[in-house]
């Protein structure tokens, strides 16, 4: 049976500075990153530390830097990325190590939140349902970006994240975009105003890693420009102070 | 007294003056260079230029659309290369770059002047 070299990011605060440790994992047919990932932590060392919860690419917590590249573990065949043999997995970029494989996705989730990526109601459940027309312009925008599952592959992607440490990245503004469409949303000019300057989408410089990464294929480059414009006629109305 | 301008509202509004800009550049610059091309390409002298440019009043617009546009669209671009480079003082920043773009606006407009009117 063939086998893979596999490398492997370990360490984090509580157990010091960390390195790469190599590992043989026996090569299967159909195999992915996390199936790897997993076979070392139930057969090889089980002190590895790593975050899984769906393994069908729906719940987006198995994220992971695979030979220097973000992407989803569960959907990423061993195939696809290690043609000769040779994989190194470490933690995503960008969010601090908790330990070993594990990030802390505080900042990242708490980005949203600033972003104002909660859906504000203008209406209650005793009025009528909302007519959205599917063929709209906003609704049409809105199913380009709606289905993001939140994995953090396009915030490790993205350099302006690692320049400016403040900037709200490419997912929570993708998600800032989709509700700035939503015409039952009633927080359209605070959404605009938090999602706006040198944190927000301005900070963008369009290198489209984002949207080159992003394992559902989405575009947040194309919701950030979007945002752009958005708010530069919202700037020049008035409705961001 | 009306609030003062948001930091959003200002970097929005910047966005756009960068954006609009640039696309007058764009326009600018095509013309500019076909100008130079077709001016050298025709065998014209400097005299022979400047007798087509001074006292034409659409030369004198054309170049001033320019250099206003050169004078908005560099010290936005600097601005933001700068502050994500050097990071703080934004002020300070945004003062030298205020300077810059009369600078640019002032150094511009008096070839324009020179070219124009003589």
């Amino acid at each position: 049976m063939s086998t893979l070299s596999v490398r492997v990011w370990r360490g984090g605060p509580d157990i010091g500075a960390g390195g790469f440790e190599t590992y043989e994992v026996p090569r299967l047919p159909a195999q992915t990153v996390l199936d790897v990932v997993t076979h070392i932590q139930r057969r090889i060392d089980s002190t590895l530390a790593y975050r899984f919860a769906c393994r069908v690419g729906m719940c987006g917590s198995c994220a992971m830097t695979v030979n220097g590249k973000a992407r989803w573990t569960c959907r990423t065949h061993v195939q696809a990325v290690a043609g000769d043999g040779a994989l190194e997995i470490a933690p995503l970029a960008h969010f601090p190590v908790i330990r070993d494989l594990v990030t802390d996705t505080r900042d990242f989730s708490d980005k949203w939140a600033r972003a104002k990526g909660e859906f504000v109601p203008t209406s209650t459940r005793s009025d009528p349902f909302a007519a959205v027309e599917p063929a709209s312009a906003a609704r049409r925008a809105i199913d380009a970006a709606i289905e993001c599952i939140g994995c953090g592959v396009c915030y490790a992607s993205c350099d302006v994240v690692g320049w400016n440490p403040a900037y709200l990245g490419p997912a929570a503004l993708n998600r800032a975009w989709t509700l700035v469409n939503d015409v039952r949303d009633g927080a359209r000019a605070t959404r605009l105003a938090a999602i706006a300057g040198d944190a927000g989408c301005h900070a963008c410089h369009t290198h489209q890693s984002c949207s080159e990464r992003c394992p559902k294929q989405l575009a947040p480059t194309a919701s950030i420009a979007g945002l752009k414009r958005t708010t530069a006629f919202a700037a020049l109305t008035g409705e961001i102070k | 007294m009306t609030a003062p301008m948001s930091a959003q509202r200002r970097e929005a509004l910047f966005w756009l003056a960068q954006r609009a800009s640039a696309a007058a550049l764009a326009l600018c610059v095509v013309v500019h260079l076909a100008t130079m091309i077709v001016a050298v390409r025709g065998g014209l002298s400097a005299a022979e230029i400047l007798a087509r440019t001074r006292g034409s009043v659409g030369w004198m617009a054309f170049y001033g659309v320019f250099v206003l546009a050169v004078a908005i669209h560099a010290p936005i671009g600097l601005r933001t290369v700068l502050a994500e480079s050097s990071g703080g003082h934004r002020r300070r920043l945004d003062l030298a770059l205020a300077a810059f773009a009369l600078l640019l606006l002032a150094a511009g407009m008096r070839a324009v002047v020179a070219v124009t009117v003589g």
